[in-house]
């Protein structure tokens, strides 16, 4: 490696001012708050609530998510079946789906006039509420059920396959197989599932502003909003940026420390043969199971699907400029994130000490977008109109966030190329650029591709630091529709949101798709 | 042939610059009053007519949140004209220095209040009232039959509304240090706080709740432009309270003569006729015509009540103490 440190060149010095750049903003911004920040104000009752209402919503999100994954887990991890594959694959779809769309759909199908509530009524049953606790908890699960099953289903196929040999030619029953492969196992794995929801839904945004009701209902970033939106006072938000932060903190160390991964990463060695799954009631028992949750996770989505393909041809204009706006903005925050996590990625694995510059990469996880738009709000309020920067703060901002995706997807194979190819390449005297063209790039398509993907799915669908800074004229296409629904527009909200649907998951597919297929 | 095209290419440019030429008035306010179907598109077309401007509205969630963004902006704002601030906001917005002084301290107007703001210049008024559906069981009949009966109502939030603020007003007028209390009693009544009035109003519509927080004059709009008799507006002994909504202009404004010309303009018949049907309240200045058939039908509070500016300003953050207190339980 001694040799390659040599090769200091443009890249490694755009990696190096990226890794030197990402704390420094996390750091200014910090301080930014810090300074506006009255110390003298305190906490109300009202934040303290919001403080109880994040963690408590937070909490039943992470245990109705975690409970509900086990036994579908479980059951996609015993039987086999067509489309199980697809099925799995799909597990994986909610992380790029925008919010705003997944509360459209929910709206629909749970909402007062939804099918559940006509059925609930038709059977003689009260009518259940969308709003407040009940909503924000059912759109965390909606959103965080599948992501459990995954990490959990990895659990189980962390299970070798001789094991439930052995477990079969004695002749356990599901019970016994349960008791002494499963219950271990679930016992590695479940504090680390459950904690990962509990972080994401911590700093929920979106859903809460969506579904949550009034005081009683309010998340911490809920009440950032709010204070600078509603009354514009920025140093309460400053001093609630803090408590957000500080509950981040606080949950990154836990997760840091309790979070172990048993052998996730381990693929099928043979074929898994699970006996006991084919026993009497079990197939159709996980059969129900499975059908139940496709059915809770695809509902949703259906009815966005339905209600507003047929109003995709009389969206108003404002749609339409707020999409391209929306494209625009996520392509620009693609090409940020690919460039920056390219240039880190080289420099992790030329300089000689390069893996602080991957810890800075990682450090954003820890600052939450809105924390960080507050930040970025209280620095630019002095010298411009926030709202004039609405676009480029969004575009950082969603940049940042996926930053950590796409390192973590993106240092592993560069790391892998080089060791492979590196000392050929080095003989060769192939450097600077033409190393970049011919060796790396075509090698790290996929990796390449997939965190463009990411990015600009992620950035699509974002309604998070815009709805800060947005003025009535620039909104996003996930804003747009937030407003639309706000104004009884539901019929051209349904129409944009399955335009949001199809642009978010359409980049993706580009993207994802378009490097894989250059492989061949 | 060449020329032709520099010719072309000329007379376009002059005409862009031509278009550039007419001033713009920019007015900021709330969401429903630029909505297709109320006042904004009427008022537009009625100003254009004679003032030689391109009228563009800007909409910035409810009143109250205006006031925010007003504070955001400051002397940056692009807006000349603030429309949808009322009474409880406006020795606020008078104290942040923003707004300059109009004109008009002799302009006609029928409302049940004396007007002697030299700022804020009203355009309507209302009482607030809760809505439901004229087949409604047990309709209450004040705030705390309503807070121990299980109906299901919706508010606005107080900090972003101006129908939520004024709630609030309205509950502490009508029981002073008791506010609180009744506020317990109604948290659990509320289904959800919206940020704003249309999305209160289109949830209710949407049949979320029995009722939502609006106006006595709200039902009008079911009668008269839906023909729809079925939403009636409940009324409480304890009172209503009102809401007088003004405009003002900005001092930053680039467009001081056209932004009072906007302001002289809203207090006559060419602005006022339009409120009734498309505002949905009771207008500042009663145009020559009437009110619009169908308004008789309205409820009419026998107790109206009202803070000055000043004791709005003053009740302000402790009322929004107890509220957030009460229903963050």
């Amino acid at each position: 490696m001694a040799e390659r440190a040599q090769q200091i060149g443009f890249g490694t010095w755009v990696g190096v001012a990226a890794a030197v750049a990402i704390p420094g903003l996390i750091l200014v911004t910090t301080l930014a708050i810090f300074w506006v920040a009255e110390p003298g104000s305190g906490l109300g009752s009202s934040d303290w609530a919001a403080v109880r209402f994040t963690l408590w919503q937070a909490t039943l999100s992470a245990v109705f998510s975690v409970a509900l994954a086990v036994p579908v887990a479980r059951a996609l991890a015993r039987q086999r079946f067509p489309g199980r594959g697809i099925l799995v694959t799909l597990l994986g779809a909610p992380f790029l789906l925008p919010v705003i769309v997944a509360v459209f759909g929910l709206l629909a199908v749970f909402g007062r006039g939804g099918f559940v509530n006509v059925g609930l009524v038709w059977m003689g049953l009260p009518e259940v509420s969308i709003y407040g606790l009940h909503g924000v908890v059912l759109a965390h699960v909606f959103f965080n059920l599948p992501l459990a099953t995954r990490l959990i289903l990895q659990g189980w196929q962390g299970i070798p396959a001789e094991r439930y040999r052995l477990a079969a030619s004695l002749g356990m029953e599901a019970a016994a197989v349960n008791r002494h492969l499963e219950r271990p196992m679930l016992w590695q794995v479940l504090p680390g599932a459950g904690l990962v929801i509990f972080v994401l839904c911590t700093t929920s945004f979106a859903v809460a502003l969506t579904l949550g009701g009034g005081p009683s209902a309010t998340t911490v970033e809920l009440a950032i909003y709010q204070a600078l939106r509603f009354e514009f006072d920025l140093s309460r938000a400053a001093f609630l940026s803090l408590i957000q932060l500080t509950i981040t903190v606080v949950l990154a160390m836990l997760a840091f420390r309790f979070v172990r991964h048993p052998g996730f990463d381990r693929g099928f060695d043979r074929r898994m043969v699970r006996y006991d799954g084919r026993r009497g009631v079990l197939p159709y028992q996980d059969g129900v199971l499975i059908g139940g949750v496709t059915t809770f996770l695809l509902l949703p989505i259906l009815a966005v699907v339905f209600r507003g393909v047929p109003e995709l041809w009389g969206l108003p204009t404002q749609v339409w400029t707020s999409a391209l706006r929306s494209v625009l903005v996520a392509l620009s925050s693609t090409v940020l994130v690919v460039v920056l996590a390219l240039a880190m990625a080289l420099t992790v694995v030329r300089l000689r000490r390069g893996t602080w510059v991957e810890t800075a990469g990682l450090l954003t996880v820890a600052a939450s977008p809105l924390v960080l738009g507050t930040g970025l709000f209280v620095l630019i309020h002095p010298v411009a109109n926030p709202e004039a920067l609405a676009l480029p703060v969004t575009i950082l901002v969603n940049a940042m966030a996926t930053l950590p995706f796409a390192l973590r997807a993106m240092v592993p194979a560069y790391r892998g190329i080089e060791a492979d190819y590196g000392r050929l390449a080095d003989t060769l005297s192939l450097t600077g650029w033409a190393r970049m063209r011919l060796l790396i790039l075509p090698r790290l398509r996929r990796p390449l591709g997939f965190s463009a993907g990411l990015a600009a799915a992620l950035s699509m669908g974002d309604l998070g630091v815009i709805a800060l800074f947005a003025d009535p004229e620039t909104a996003t296409l996930p804003l747009q529709i937030y407003r639309l629904m706000g104004s009884y527009r539901m019929d051209d909200a349904s129409g944009a949101a399955v335009l949001l649907l199809g642009l978010s998951f359409g980049l993706f597919w580009i993207f994802d798709r378009g490097a894989r297929r250059a492989d061949v | 042939m060449r020329y032709s095209i520099l010719g072309v290419g000329l007379l376009m440019a002059a005409s862009v610059v031509h278009a550039e030429d007419k001033p713009i008035l920019t007015v900021m306010t709330y969401d429903s009053f630029v909505s297709d179907w109320g006042p904004g598109p009427a008022v537009e077309d009625a100003f254009e007519g004679f003032c030689e401007c391109d009228l563009n509205f800007v909409a910035a969630g409810d009143g109250a949140a205006l006031l925010a963004r007003v504070k955001l902006e400051g002397a940056r704002s692009e807006a000349d004209v603030v429309l949808g601030l009322d009474t409880n906001l406006t020795a606020e917005a008078v104290e942040t220095g923003l707004f300059a002084a109009h004109d008009m301290a002799k302009a006609a107007l029928d409302l049940p209040v004396d007007w002697t703001d030299q700022t804020f210049l009203p355009y309507d008024w209302g009482y607030f009232a809760f809505v439901h559906n004229a087949d409604m069981a047990d309709v209450p009949g004040d705030m705390k039959a309503l807070g121990s009966s299980d109906t299901k109502i919706i508010i606005q939030d107080p900090r972003s509304s101006t129908p939520g603020l004024g709630l609030l007003m309205w509950v502490k007028a009508a029981y002073g240090d008791d506010a609180s209390a009744v506020w317990e009693a109604l948290a659990d009544n509320v289904v959800t706080v919206t940020p704003g009035w249309s999305e209160a109003y289109g949830l209710f519509l949407e049949g979320e709740a029995d009722m939502v927080l609006s106006y006595t004059t709200s039902p009008a709009y079911h009668l008269i432009a839906e023909e729809d008799d079925t939403k009636k507006a409940a009324l409480f002994s304890e009172g209503h309270y009102m809401q007088v909504e003004v405009g003002g202009i900005l001092k930053s404004s680039d467009q001081p003569a056209l932004a009072e010309a906007f302001l002289s303009f809203m207090v006559t018949d060419g602005f006022q006729s339009i409120i009734p049907t498309t505002n949905w309240m009771y207008p500042a200045a009663v145009p020559e015509a009437g009110l619009p058939d169908g308004f008789e039908t309205l409820i009419q509070p026998e107790k109206p009540l009202l803070f000055s500016p000043e004791e709005a300003q003053a009740i302000r953050a402790s009322a929004l103490d107890e509220w957030l207190n009460a229903l963050s339980k």
